[in-house]
């Protein structure tokens, strides 16, 4: 178990918000919550332009996320904490790409900005900047990446862990409800993917559930812990969480996200698609 | 400003004839309530989404057809949760006070 390595709780990082080690780092899908308030000493990553090529659909490549780190102000050897909004949906993405490229010590505030918040604790839209570094980051580490095909290979074969709402999963919905429906892509989801939504992981504080309750939600699920693991969701943010819990609270060996999730997956052609609320046949 | 409810949130932008929104405000004291939190419960009380409120206390949702559970969470409150239904080419208005 890891939970001690990858989680800090509020009042951890209120002890810590003069080290100047630790860097603290606000990831939303409200790009523009950091400028209304953010907690002290913060920097901001913006998953949209900081994290993604602006050309491909795909992430920055390993020059560019070095690039960014070093004029962030982040060293490879700073303990990085990140937090976020929607319950940490987006900190947890970038948890995961921070490990994708191979960055040590980073950790995940455990409820977030949400828990943060409902503490009353003390939020501030002071400027911060950091002096430049020198990061290098590592070769993506695709034993934590999906891509397509081996999503489709894994039908039948390995756990496929479905992280959407119930409604996502059946195809009543297309995107998690805060957001507009009308989308390009087939509704459902990957056959014989169990339906975990990421939400029964977490409390509604968005703090985590202890590791024994994690580890009873995903047995009753179906998730058959000799097996090895996918995680999806719509476009890779929640099931991000999902692989947090999996990976990093769990310590469960070879679990993948598969980023390209329900947005890449539903506009395939020819591959195999369920809708309803069973998991369906390989 | 078309299909805008008054005193409302603006629908300007949103395709209502597509969408089964929810959308209201969070008060308090009959005051609007900035960064609550408003989840958004299906018919099995599972999570669907959460929405923090605007400056001016409002969220909104895109739902489908049926029955929802808004719970909102607020600092130095205790969670409300209040039924509502939810149909295409409507808006459902919500007021949610909280203690």
């Amino acid at each position: 178990m890891t939970r001690e390595n990858s989680l800090v709780s509020a009042q951890w990082v209120e002890e810590h918000l003069d080290d100047p080690k630790v860097v603290l780092i606000e990831v939303d899908e409200d790009t523009t919550a950091y400028d209304k308030g953010h907690i002290k000493g913060a920097i901001k990553l913006d998953w949209t332009t900081d994290l993604q090529d602006q050309v491909r659909r795909d992430f920055v490549n390993k020059d560019q996320f070095s690039a960014l780190l070093s004029e962030r102000g982040v060293a490879n050897d700073d303990t990085v904490v990140l937090y976020g909004g929607n319950n940490n949906w987006f900190a947890a993405y970038a948890f995961w790409y921070f490990k994708l490229y191979g960055h040590q010590d980073v950790k995940l505030l455990d409820g977030g900005r949400k828990k943060w918040e409902l503490d009353s604790r003390e939020l501030t839209d002071e400027a911060v900047t950091r002096e430049a570094t020198t990061y290098t980051a590592q070769e993506q580490d695709h034993s934590i990446r999906a891509f397509r095909d081996e999503v489709v290979e894994a039908i039948g074969t390995q756990n496929l862990v479905d992280v959407r709402s119930p409604d996502e999963f059946a195809g009543r919905l297309l995107a998690p409800a805060h957001l507009p429906q009308e989308q390009a892509q087939r509704a459902g989801h990957i056959p014989t993917a169990a339906n975990v939504p990421w939400s029964k992981a977490a409390n509604d504080d968005g703090t985590f559930r202890s590791d024994e309750e994690l580890k009873e939600i995903y047995t009753e699920a179906g998730v058959d812990w000799s097996k090895d693991t996918i995680a999806y969701c719509r476009i890779g943010e929640r099931s991000s969480h999902t692989w947090f819990v999996l990976k990093e609270l769990l310590g469960q060996e070879n679990v993948k996200n598969y980023d390209g999730s329900w947005t890449e997956y539903g506009s395939l052609v020819g591959v195999p698609v369920v809708t309803g609320d069973e998991p369906g046949e390989a | 400003m078309c299909g805008a409810t008054e005193g409302g949130l603006s629908l300007a932008g949103v395709d209502v004839a597509k969408e089964a929104v929810i959308q209201g405000q969070v008060t308090r004291g009959g005051e609007p309530v900035h960064g609550a939190y408003v989840r958004l419960l299906d018919r099995t009380g599972e999570f669907t989404a959460e929405v923090p409120t605007s400056a001016t206390g409002h969220f909104r949702f895109f739902a489908g057809d049926g029955e929802w559970t808004l719970r909102t969470l607020a600092p130095k409150a205790e969670p409300v949760d209040k039924k509502v239904h939810a149909a295409v080419g409507n808006v459902a208005e919500v007021t949610i006070p909280i203690g």
